[in-house]
């Protein structure tokens, strides 16, 4: 049973990046960039709600601080282009230590009033410091060279080193889930006294994670500069924190994929609605996102684990019932 | 004098304008399994989340053999020993029992922080955790979610994940409460069998459990200790009849004595 769990989750793993390796052949490689990003930066995002049950509402923050800080690593200082990802994303964990000691210790609504308090208060940084062009933001960063050989100005080679290193970014996330600590996660989703009762000290996993999650986040950010070449306000908005709960609620909660899928129908619905009905598509998203929330619950990926489970449950019942 | 694992001198909580545990000298003897009884409201489980620091004492000193504990934070009381149950059912419901009892058990390896070792190294602990399980009657439900399980079975994994920890002092709130008469005798039996080499502090309303296995009792009333003993010592005491006296939800005492 286990031997043929695992060999569908890997026919499973393989047909998803086949069809990710197809992308640039069938539309543009800078929409599936985007959905590539954004998924990276759902998924670090349900790392925290799904798994350890904090709900950010400040996350842009760590998106956007990478992206800035990234953006200034290449373009005022000319660094090469990965060690300019590592310190975005560098940078974007440093601030989610910060903040996570400010607001770990607290529950639901208020933590994630804290993780918003906190998020606007960056956001008027980066309006007003003097390295991220105000209201203009950072333009025209150069996207360099990988380790000075391959020129990524293409979009197509651009896109699979984008899809490396969101991969990269999904196999932490895969691994911390199923680690000693992310077992420790679970339990305080479960029940969080009982954990600290068994000898835990929570707050040092609880920040462990949102520092995970925010270098995560800032992962993707900084990834999102290379494809767009600019870092702009737009990044750090409360916006992006509540699109991101979106995503994540709708691709479903506590599934590793799910959050990609979530990111990919909202940046595809965005992306190709925009031009025909214009601000109606925050309408339609809503409406979409209403749906989802009354319905189907556990959200797409939620929904179609639940499908598999139960086909499989008849097959084998089924099988039972011939033996 | 030495013999006491855990003491209270004038442990105190006040919320608010109301003392909830008022100067409560506790002295539980190693190895015993001292019960903590007394009415609804009488401060019992106040006591025990003091004792494992969940709760600050507002005055008041707590010992664990002869350390002052009083400053210390709720885990580091636990990873001192003293690991508590709950009034309410504490599993984590959507892991499967034998995850339960391996989750107390994993912070002995030293690599609960580690995110980048994949959970196949906590295998080593599953034969360990069956044994548990197999203790408390559990065995042949390892594989199943701790929700699935009917609520007595929950209540022996909670013990079996405190147990787990090999704590020197257990304290378990109400191990009994909501239970069959099968269930209740499971329990007292596992509690007994449990008592080895370990003290044990409960606090239960089922006074055939208090009578059945406890070898020293404190009763309290209004937050402070009314009396103190055998079980023979303290239900003759008119004091304590007194206090139970009234309270329809007690009746079985009445009936004990």
């Amino acid at each position: 049973m286990t031997e043929t769990f695992l060999t569908i989750n890997r026919v499973r793993i393989v047909v998803l990046l086949a069809l990710a390796m197809a992308v640039p052949f069938v539309t543009y490689p800078v929409l599936g960039m985007t959905v590539l990003c954004f998924g990276l930066f759902a998924c670090s995002f349900n790392l925290l709600l799904g798994y350890t049950g904090l709900l950010s509402f400040g996350h842009a923050t760590f998106l956007g601080t990478a992206a800035y800080v990234t953006a200034h690593a290449l373009k005022a200082w000319e660094l090469p282009t990965l060690p300019s990802l590592a310190l975005g994303a560098g940078a974007a964990a440093l601030l989610g230590a910060v903040f996570g000691l400010i607001a770990i210790r607290r529950h639901g609504i208020y933590f994630a009033m804290v993780t918003l308090a906190l998020a606007q208060m960056m956001f008027f940084v980066f309006l007003k410091a003097p390295f991220t062009g105000g209201e203009d933001g950072l333009q025209g960063v150069p996207r360099g060279s990988l380790f000075g050989l391959i020129d990524l100005s293409d979009d197509t080679t651009l896109y699979y080193v984008v899809l490396a290193i969101v991969v990269f970014g999904l196999w932490v996330i895969h691994r911390a889930i199923h680690s000693p600590f992310g077992e420790v996660l679970k339990a305080i989703r479960e029940n969080e006294a009982r954990v600290t009762s068994l000898g835990y000290d929570v707050a040092r996993y609880k920040l462990l994670a949102f520092v995970l999650s925010a270098g995560l986040a800032g992962l993707a950010g900084a990834t999102k500069v290379l494809v767009f070449k600019f870092a702009t306000l737009a990044d750090v908005h409360w916006h992006v924190s509540g699109e991101v709960v979106l995503m994540t609620l709708l691709g479903g909660v506590g599934t590793v994929i799910g959050p990609m899928l979530g990111a990919g129908v909202v940046v595809v619905l965005q992306n190709e609605l925009a031009d025909k009905v214009g601000s109606f598509v925050t309408i339609i998203i809503g409406v979409i996102f209403i749906l989802c929330v009354l319905i189907f619950r556990r959200g797409i990926a939620g929904e179609l684990n639940e499908l598999r489970r139960r086909v499989l449950g008849d097959a084998r019942s089924g099988s039972a019932d011939g033996g | 004098m030495d013999d006491f694992v855990l003491q209270t001198y004038g442990m105190t909580k006040e919320f608010k304008g109301f003392t909830a545990v008022n100067r409560v000298d506790l002295n539980v003897r190693r190895g015993h399994i001292h019960a903590l009884i007394g009415p609804n409201g009488a401060g019992k489980t106040t006591c025990f989340n003091l004792l494992t620091k969940f709760l600050e004492p507002t005055h008041g000193r707590i010992l664990f053999n002869g350390t002052d504990i009083t400053d210390e934070k709720p885990a580091q009381v636990a990873r001192r020993g003293i690991v508590r149950s709950f009034q309410i059912s504490a599993v984590f419901p959507h892991l499967t029992a034998l995850q339960n009892v391996r989750v107390a058990m994993q912070r002995g390896l030293g690599t609960s922080l580690h995110f980048w070792r994949s959970n196949r190294s906590l295998d080593c602990l599953n034969d360990q955790a069956v044994g548990i399980l197999d203790l408390v009657g559990l065995k042949s439900f390892a594989g199943m979610a701790a929700v699935e399980m009917p609520y007595g079975r929950k209540r022996a994994l909670e013990i079996a994940t405190t147990l787990a920890l090999d704590p020197e002092v257990m304290l378990l709130d109400e191990p009994t409460q909501g239970m069959g008469h099968e269930d209740v005798d499971r329990v007292m039996d596992l509690i007994k069998r449990v008592s080895a080499n370990r003290t044990i502090l409960m606090v239960e309303h089922n006074m055939k459990v208090v009578a059945g296995i406890s070898d020293a009792i404190t009763v309290l009333a209004r937050g402070a200790v009314l009396a103190e003993g055998s079980y023979a010592e303290v239900s003759d005491d008119p004091r304590v009849i007194e206090a139970y006296m009234g309270s329809a939800a007690n009746d079985e005492l009445v009936e004990a004595l």
